[in-house]
């Protein structure tokens, strides 16, 4: 039997257990906006088993209908038979990967991707060259492009190509006074190529808790994207990059600022060598102290309160896909949010809705991937608040866009920077009262 | 299909809206019922009422058969196009276009969805009580066409009871009125119910205005645990003849019972032969009154252990069980089918001890729960569809427990529809002269059998 087949024959079991009750439905954001079989689980689930039973083969119409998906998940969680539709699906385009190959931007990107050094260089001279691209828009990191460029919207809005790298900025260790701990930093690219900020929250509000940072310099994606497009075997070229380099600095904990990142030394990462005892080990020992930034600082460090000056604002929280379901943490984020004195949280209605970012999903589906992003800003604005917090880099650009593009004028922040704002407010706080 | 025809499609409804890639149609070969696919040639998917009328007078010219699809969470084959020809997908009719609250009436499009209606008619104080398992996903016209029922179903019956007029386009393309708001109305043959239920056979619904009642002001649940099955169905029968209706009245049987706790672990003894979960509603005075009256009924029963709500949180923990049930019962086995066998009330302990002789004679794992009120079961088979050996055994297990419902004084479905899936023991259930009538009927309408033919009442 051919490779690309076996791949879903494998799976034929997983793919029997759905019995089609269309539960999914209820919840995949794809299908409420397409209204087609094709886009809901089920049918996807169905062609892969029209494959299997040779009624159907890997075309590319197949590959098509895999990619309309954004791997929120929302339909595993949703499935009274605990079919784990949304891997499932991961697998369908690994499928479609071997049997057709990978479509050939995705391939150039990627063979980019592969080369850590010219990875990193190319997306230096992005934040180098980026300004001549792109146009900035006022006061709320975000660009829209001046010219046409490959694989993009144009109308689309996005956050400029940081000048200098995250990891340029800082040195490898940050050391503390009297360090309680050491914290590995996986910053994953967006923050160390985009959103620097996010960096710089992250590393301000753990000195302020008295832990010493370490941010390995030759930490590399975690692999996510190029996993979720069916490239496997590239994928595991990441990941074991990545655990080898974290074991290496033998930290007493690793954090990162975005629930994919997370997610992917915390289950992915021991998933895919599974076949590679050794590595398997590894991974495991590091998934075991990997913890997203503000699961961590609730739940492991019991962040400082004391010092946490008053932050003027009305705030509302999208939760990531990969957090609220994948990772599981949306207490945390609350209870940072919580804390901090001065903010007025509402909830909005369905905060853990997906935005319609999906990773790629948004570069090649950016119409639908828009109206998506539509209902969520529509959410947000139902619930009067000036400032939207978030914990991923993707969900923040996507937001951003979906505020510019309804005329909006919310802010949206990572939830770790609305924490450093409250440290910086109190060293102001301490200095008013002698 | 042939192009010109494909075309003359895409003119009446944009060429957005039919798909003819193999892709989409395999998508389209199936519905919630397990056993039976086929592709289409097309899927169509019309905006408005015209549109429907084009499309049906071009496919009865042409003789292409027609299948009105909602969701396609239906569990008879009902949207399965077993002949080919066009799926008529109905979900772009998802507008709600009146809320009358004068008159308790709602008017809606076939594609809303039934949770959707729910919320919109929230505000005012209202509900509208048909409520399957599939609320959240199944549509107003699938619900309407299939007669769905629910949960609800011992006070506040099935759709039938609650839909007072239908636009509805028949097979030639000419479009029809049926009733409207009128509490009374005794004019004529009674059409809108005869479409209603009539499963996409008869014509296809673009237009549906529907009662709706006020929402019970408050609710009491509880749940009874029974070593002994006839206490059970004693207790059933005495709740009734005590004058007291409550909303809701289920069962679970021991093989539920057991998988439910392995699976959810709900605290349910896997010892118990059955347990009854019951709802009264209504204004709170009466609901206090008539939960001690359910509490004594259970007691006097020998109810082996009785659990009453004090709150929300209590209330959502004892119908954690039943939501439990399908899904624990599912995630057995790969295949599931959620039978529908319906027998007057009285006869609940007799139909579940039947079916759990079919399953061991025929050595095929089944559950059985569901509306013992108003003696609505759902034995509910976990098999392997891939398994040949294994599905002969299945179907003669169900052939056991249609032929003893009917002899019971039952029927074929309490909820569910006859599609394809019942079709065999129709005759059993309606003899000849039953059968002759329903053809007739069916052909009056439909003379060229363009829609969803072979179901429900069969060839003809
Ligand atoms: C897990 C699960 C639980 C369920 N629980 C219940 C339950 O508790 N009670 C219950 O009654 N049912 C239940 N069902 C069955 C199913 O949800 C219902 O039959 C539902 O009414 C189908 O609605 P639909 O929109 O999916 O219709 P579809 O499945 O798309 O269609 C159903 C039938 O209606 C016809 N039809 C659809 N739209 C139209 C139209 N506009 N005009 C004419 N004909 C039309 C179709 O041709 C078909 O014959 C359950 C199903 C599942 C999978
Ligand atoms: S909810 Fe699960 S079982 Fe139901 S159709 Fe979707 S994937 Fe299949
Ligand atoms: S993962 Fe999300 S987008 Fe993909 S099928 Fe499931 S619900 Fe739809
Ligand atoms: S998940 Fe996103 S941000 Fe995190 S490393 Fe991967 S690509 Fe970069």
């Amino acid at each position: 039997m051919k490779e690309d087949k076996k791949l879903l024959t494998d799976i034929e079991d997983a793919l029997a257990n759905c019995m089609k009750c269309g539960n999914c439905m209820e919840v995949c954001p794809i299908y409420k906006e397409i209204q087609t079989e094709a886009a809901v689980a089920r049918g996807k689930l169905s062609l892969m088993e029209a494959v299997i039973n040779g009624n159907a083969e890997i075309s590319a119409g197949f590959d098509q209908r895999m990619a309309m998906c954004v791997s929120c998940k929302a339909c595993a969680v949703k499935c009274p038979c605990g079919v784990k539709a949304d891997e499932l699906i991961l697998r369908g385009r690994q499928a479609a990967v071997k049997a057709r190959g990978l479509n050939p931007i995705k391939k150039q990107v990627f063979a980019l991707l592969a080369n850590r050094t010219l990875f990193d260089f190319a997306l230096r001279m992005a934040g180098l060259f980026g300004p001549l691209q792109m146009k900035k828009l006022p006061g709320r990191m975000a660009v829209v492009a001046r010219f046409p460029m490959p694989g993009l919207d144009r109308r689309r809005v996005l956050a400029p190509f940081a000048a200098t790298p995250l990891r340029s900025q800082f040195p490898e260790h940050i050391n503390a006074a009297k360090p309680r701990m050491k914290v590995a930093f996986f910053t994953g690219c967006t923050i160390n190529y985009v959103y620097t900020d996010i960096g710089q929250a992250v590393i301000n509000v753990l000195k302020a808790n008295n832990v010493a940072i370490t941010i390995p310099a030759k930490q590399h994606c975690c692999g996510t994207p190029v996993y979720m497009s069916g490239d496997v075997e590239l994928a595991k070229v990441f990941a074991k990059h990545n655990v080898e380099t974290f074991e290496r600095v033998n930290a007493d904990y690793i954090v990162a600022a975005c629930g994919s990142c997370a997610e992917a030394f915390k289950i992915e990462y021991p998933e895919l060598f599974h076949d590679e005892p050794d590595l398997q080990r590894q991974a495991r020992n590091l998934a075991a102290k990997t913890y997203e930034i503000s699961e961590f600082l609730v739940d492991v460090l019991r962040f400082r309160q004391d010092t946490l000056g008053p932050v003027p604002a009305t705030v509302t929280m999208h939760d990531p896909c990969h957090m609220a379901r994948g990772i599981e943490v949306t207490a945390q984020p609350r209870a940072i949010v919580a804390a901090i004195p001065g903010v007025k949280f509402v909830e909005m209605k369905e905060p853990a809705r997906c935005c319609g970012a999906g990773g790629s999903f948004s570069l090649a589906h950016y119409d639908v991937s828009r109206k998506i992003n539509d209902r969520k800003i529509a959410d947000i604005a139902s619930t009067a608040a000036d400032t939207v917090v978030t914990s991923c880099g993707s969900c923040r650009m996507h937001i951003v866009d979906g505020l510019v593009q309804n005329g909006r004028n919310q802010e949206c922040l990572h939830v770790v920077q609305l924490l450093d704002k409250a440290y910086e407010a109190g060293k102001c706080l301490q200095f008013k009262q002698p | 299909m042939e192009s010109c025809l494909l075309n003359e499609l895409r003119r009446i409804v944009g060429t957005a809206y039919v798909l003819t890639d193999k892709e989409d149609l395999l998508c389209y070969a199936y519905d919630a019922t397990p056993g039976f696919s086929h592709m289409p040639d097309a899927v169509v998917s019309p905006a408005n009422t015209n549109e429907v009328s084009q499309v049906l007078a071009l496919a009865n010219t042409e003789k292409i058969p027609v299948y009105p699809r909602g969701s396609g969470t239906n569990l008879s084959a009902g949207t399965v196009p077993t002949k080919g020809g066009i799926v008529l997908q109905m979900t772009r009719f998802d507008k709600i276009l009146e809320i009358d609250e004068a008159n308790l009436v709602a008017t809606a499009e076939p594609g809303v969805i039934v949770a959707a209606l729910n919320k919109a008619v929230e505000q005012f104080g209202l509900i509208y009580p048909p409520d399957p398992g599939t609320v959240a996903t199944a549509t107003l016209g699938g619900t309407v066409a299939e007669n769905a029922g629910g949960l609800r179903g011992l006070k506040y019956g099935v759709s039938k009871h609650y839909v007072m007029g239908l636009e509805v386009v028949l097979a030639d393309g000419s479009i029809l009125q049926t009733s409207g708001k009128n509490v009374k109305d005794v004019a004529g043959y009674d059409l809108t119910k005869l479409f209603t239920g009539s499963e996409g056979t008869l014509g296809v619904i673009t237009k549906i205005i529907v009662k709706l009642v006020p929402a019970p002001e408050a609710k009491k649940s509880m749940m009874a645990i029974f070593s002994n099955l006839d206490n059970a169905g004693n207790s059933i029968a005495a709740i009734i003849a005590g004058k007291i209706i409550p909303a809701t009245l289920e069962i679970l049987d021991n093989a539920t019972i057991r998988t439910v706790e392995d699976y959810a672990k709900v605290g349910l003894p896997t010892e118990a032969e059955a347990v009854l979960l019951i709802e009264v509603d209504g204004i709170p005075e009466v609901v206090e009154k008539e939960a001690a009256k359910v509490v004594e009924v259970l007691k006097a029963n020998h109810a082996d252990q009785i659990q009453v709500a004090k709150d929300a949180a209590e209330r959502d923990k004892i119908w954690a069980a039943r939501r439990a049930a399908l899904p624990a019962l599912a995630k057995l086995r790969p295949t599931t089918f959620t039978e529908d066998a319906t027998v007057p009330r009285s006869k609940v302990p007799e139909m579940i001890r039947a079916v759990n002789q079919a399953a061991a004679k025929h050595k095929v794992t089944i559950g059985t729960f569901g509306h013992a009120g108003d003696g609505n079961l759902h034995p509910t088979i976990v098999c392997d569809l891939r398994d040949k050996e294994e599905m002969e055994r299945v179907y003669k297990a169900m052939d056991e427990i249609f032929t003893t419902a009917i002899r019971l004084g039952g029927t074929l479905s309490g909820e569910h529809g006859i599609g394809l899936g019942k079709l065999k023991y129709m005759e059993d259930q309606f003899g000849e002269v039953g059968m002759k009538t329903m053809r007739a009927i069916k052909k009056a309408l439909d003379p060229n059998c363009i829609l969803n033919p072979g179901k429900l009442v069969g060839e003809c």
